[in-house]
């Protein structure tokens, strides 16, 4: 699914990123831990979190996932949005709780991320 | 790309103590450096996500330290050392779930016991050297054959 609809799905917000919104997603990760988010197998993997600082965009960086929503209205500082924007990961904001986002992207077909149990 | 001819390359990072807002720049270095290289991207991820531990890991529990990164044509090294003040006891410190993380560093999304397990599981070789008082001393490599 592209990250369009889902935008539209959710009823989300692009703070940056506009121009790759057409990239492809398969799967989800939601949590508020960094350190969970560190241990799953990224498959064209959405985030779903709360958390709002400069290490949820490191942590993605890391992790080759490419965009990021964030739920609760919950909205980065300008520093964060300008990391993210030059790491090329795209930020989007809904008034979503995380479990309504979770289960209206189920509900459309993206998958859960699996852990990495290498 | 093959890596024949290339020599090794060495990169030495400054992590210091509690300094969030660069937490995450050696592992982005790091991660930028290998892809350069064309290094294959299931270990560059597992490489990124080892050091970017390790790099919270150091401005989180040590004093500062140092991440040295090795890159040759057999493999991929991180060596972290720290300037303490160590680890009481390294058999808890490698269970999953097991942090001594404050409530300040669990609000940054982070001390969740995971870290050096999640260390373990991506590199190809792990070892850790700490007693309490002293360096931790992380070393980590992934083969590129």
């Amino acid at each position: 699914m592209k990250l369009r609809e889902i935008q539209k799905l959710i009823n989300a917000e692009v703070l940056t990123g506009e121009k790759h919104l057409d990239k492809d997603i398969k799967t989800a990760f939601a949590c508020d831990l960094m350190s969970d988010a560190l241990t799953f197998k990224e498959d064209k993997t959405l985030l779903l979190t709360g958390l709002v600082n400069p290490h949820t965009i490191r942590t993605a960086e890391m992790m080759d996932i490419g965009a990021i929503v964030f739920v609760r209205g919950k909205k980065p500082d300008e520093a964060t949005i300008k990391l993210a924007e030059e790491v090329n990961i795209v930020l989007m904001t809904t008034a979503n709780i995380l479990f309504t986002c979770s289960g209206i992207l189920f509900a459309s077909g993206i998958k859960g991320a699996e852990l990495s149990c290498r | 790309m093959s890596m024949k001819g290339v020599g090794t390359i060495q990169i030495k990072y400054m992590i210091a103590k509690n300094d969030f807002s660069k937490a995450g720049a050696a592992a982005s270095n790091i991660k930028k450096t290998l892809r350069k290289l064309g290094i294959s991207t299931d270990v560059i991820k597992r490489v990124a996500v080892a050091a970017y531990e390790t790099e919270m890991n150091v401005i989180i529990h040590s004093h500062g330290g140092i991440m040295y990164l090795n890159i040759d044509v057999e493999k991929v090294t991180i060596i972290a050392e720290d300037k303490g003040p160590g680890i009481e006891d390294i058999e808890m410190a490698m269970k999953e779930g097991y942090s001594t993380a404050t409530s300040q560093i669990r609000e940054l999304g982070f001390g969740a016991g995971m870290g050096l397990p999640n260390i373990k599981r991506c590199a190809d070789n792990f070892e850790i050297k700490s007693s309490l008082e002293n360096s931790t001393i992380i070393k980590m490599s992934f083969n590129l054959k």
